[in-house]
């Protein structure tokens, strides 16, 4: 039979290594569905490395599609640090992306160095808001958070479409449902000429190391930590968890906003209902593959993205299906929540012990 | 008045029991998973899965009873799949309950892709027709109400009726419930926790896969992308309002229904006045509001959550 032994300390480089082989294993296990669609396996991964990585501007696209992962893996990783189960990023980026067209689009006009201000702040101030709703129905009515944020997501969606098809349509958008576009001053710039990369990659990264140093460094960080640990311990030592859980339900509804931002000023230029392809359910895989850190949440947007990058330049070579990427996704999702157990435990094979009472009990 | 006249036609109440019965397959699945002590997230994909399997079995010709068997099956393969990682491997219940649904999900959709990559239109099957039951489908009302249904409806209620068997009137139910409530006790009358939980989460992850199939082989005829659209997540919310009882499960499903049909009537009346949006939020906005109301008298299942490890304690 095979015994758990907990684990007392984990070096570092074991708990970096694990979820790099178990994003690797998940790739490899690509190859089965890639060949019974037909694909030639090779062929399938050299597309995929060469549409990720290929070119300068391969790895352009690949930065611009890693950018809202950022946002909603460091929103998603907060949360789950504090065990507040936020699984509403989608929704959040939407009204953050709404906030920031509602500002943006000609409502104020002022130079850039305001604008940009601004709508950041408006679509932080939008997420933040809307995953307050949840908290507080958690912390005052004991209402499970999972499920009223995930219900949340499809209320926002309708909402956006309502919003784009009425007051906030664009009236020259040839009747489709799009906002007006975003005036040039409330534009992220992109970062080089003919790529889509652009400034919002600085900001995710900006985030990154903010929410890094608030983790490690600051009392929040600390109570943060304590209550996703221990609700009740954290309680007993005199963290008020109440206020922690609004604050981590504050911080990650507003990265997740940041997220709907950086798309709609940064790539988009305009908002439509189908920004996001579900970027904020692909924060919640982000974010367990780096662990819940800060810093790891980078790579692991950069790894996912290249996925996303890679299968989309794969499928249109090959043929196969691009729900591929989706599928290798959920499939690190997967494999990195076993490989967690390798962190926590120390798996042994032991031969069971023969005497007949253990036996009899055993499954 | 009008709204009365609504109330009292026999059509909104077909409507009503004809939305509600996805609905009942899943808050019944997730019922008893949650019983055991075993929060099933992975119900969204599993809808997924039912409805694409059901469909694709029929339309490869197992036949519509085969096609059910078939989704049933699909689903308790995820089913075990998130019993191995939950029970034996004590991962987290929430996230291993996403990334089912994400895998579900894109395993559906990519094989759907596969056997069909290019089709304008989805190939449709031939569906489960409305019963026509001699006497009882001509009474009045009752009879367009209820007796006219397909025979996947009469399936999920005598689902609700084999559940609530089960679970109070054999030992097996008693051994269930015990395991979502205190695991060692059932541990120490030598039956495995283990083989209870994962045998529940398959058996509760088959009937959500039936409430995917009825979307696919009962209200349409054909598989969408994006045709699940959150019934799932509605049912996680209304195991909740049912206080994890199968009677109050039908209940729930049927009251949400009512509310569902009801909201698409209105929809026709003043429909031009009010975006049609407002109205789709209506279920979503109901689930939580249903979750609020009875979040603070909720009786979890005391080991709901609780991965159970031998010997611990």
């Amino acid at each position: 039979m095979i015994r758990f032994e907990p684990r007392s300390n984990v070096s570092s480089l074991f708990a970096f290594a694990l979820p790099v082989i178990a994003g690797i294993t998940a790739l490899v296990l690509a190859a089965i569905p890639i060949a019974a669609a037909g694909g030639e396996v090779f062929a399938a991964y050299g597309h995929i490395f060469k549409g990720a990585f290929g070119s300068k501007f391969a790895f352009s696209e690949l930065l611009a599609r890693a950018t809202p992962l950022i946002f909603t893996g460091l929103a998603v990783s907060v949360a789950f640090r504090a065990k507040l189960w936020n699984i509403g990023a989608e929704g959040q980026l939407y009204v953050g992306a709404l906030a920031a067209v509602a500002v943006g689009t000609g409502a104020i006009s002022a130079p850039a160095y305001i604008m940009i201000p601004l709508i950041i702040l408006a679509s932080m101030i939008a997420g933040g808001t809307l995953m307050l709703v949840p908290t507080l129905l958690k912390t005052k009515l004991g209402a499970d958070e999972v499920v009223t944020t995930l219900l949340l997501n499809f209320v926002v969606l309708l909402f956006v479409q309502m919003m784009l098809e009425g007051p906030m349509k664009d009236p020259m958008g040839m009747g489709w449902p799009q906002s007006e576009p975003m005036t040039s001053a409330a534009t992220l710039p992109k970062m080089f000429a003919r790529m889509r990369i652009h400034w919002g990659l600085v900001i995710a990264l900006v985030s990154a190391l903010i929410i890094y140093i608030m983790m490690k460094r600051s009392v929040w960080g600390f109570e943060i930590r304590a209550t996703g640990e221990n609700v009740s311990a954290a309680k007993h030592a005199g963290i008020p968890v109440t206020s922690t859980f609004i604050k981590v339900g504050l911080i990650s509804g507003a990265l997740a906003g940041l997220a709907g931002v950086s798309e709609v000023a940064g790539l988009k230029g305009y908002l439509t209902a189908d920004i996001s392809p579900g970027f904020g359910y692909t924060g919640v895989v982000v974010a367990m593959l780096a662990g819940l850190s800060p810093v790891g949440v980078v790579v692991a947007a950069i790894f996912i993205a290249a996925v996303f990058v890679g299968a989309d330049s794969m499928s249109r070579a090959m043929g196969v299906s691009s729900y591929i990427a989706d599928l290798v996704v959920a499939m690190s999702l997967i494999c990195v929540l076993i490989s967690n157990l390798f962190v926590r435990f120390k798996i042994r094979f032991v031969r069971p012990k023969k005497t007949p009472l253990v036996a009899k009990g055993e499954a | 008045m009008e709204y009365i006249d609504i109330l009292l036609s026999a059509n909104f109440w077909a409507a009503a029991i004809r939305i509600a019965t996805p609905l009942i397959f899943g808050v019944l699945g997730a019922l008893v998973c949650e019983r055991a002590g075993v929060l099933n997230l992975g119900i969204e994909g599993i809808f997924v899965v039912g409805a694409m399997c059901g469909w694709m079995a029929v339309w490869l010709g197992a036949g519509l009873w085969g096609g059910i068997l078939v989704a049933a099956l699909a689903g308790a393969f995820f089913g075990l799949l998130h019993g191995i990682l939950t029970v034996p491997l004590g991962l987290s219940q929430h996230v291993s309950g996403l990334g089912i649904t994400m895998f579900a999900t894109s395993v559906s959709y990519f094989t759907y892709r596969t056997a069909l990559p290019k089709v304008s239109s989805p190939p449709r099957i031939e569906a489960f027709q409305p019963l026509d039951i001699p006497v009882l489908s001509d009474l009045p009302f009752i009879g367009p109400a209820l007796f006219q249904q397909t025979s996947m409806t009469f399936l999920a209620l005598a689902m609700v009726l084999l559940v609530s068997y089960v679970l109070y009137r054999t030992p097996l139910g008693l051994a269930i419930r015990a395991v979502g409530d205190n695991p060692s006790a059932v541990e120490a009358q030598g039956l495995s926790v283990f083989a209870l939980r994962i045998g529940a989460i398959m058996a509760g992850s088959a009937l959500m896969a039936l409430g995917g199939a009825f979307l696919t082989m009962s209200a349409f005829d054909a598989f969408f992308f994006g045709m699940i659209n959150g019934r799932g997540w509605i049912c996680i919310a209304l195991v909740v309002f049912a206080s994890w009882r199968p009677g109050k499960a039908l209940l729930g499903a049927l009251l949400f229904g009512a509310f569902d049909a009801f909201q698409i009537r209105l929809q026709n009346e003043v429909g031009a006045v009010i975006p049609s949006q407002v109205f789709l939020m209506i279920p979503y906005l109901l689930s939580i509001v249903a979750l609020v109301l009875v979040a603070r008298k909720a009786d979890y299942p005391r080991a709901l959550l609780q991965p159970y490890f031998r010997g611990q304690r």
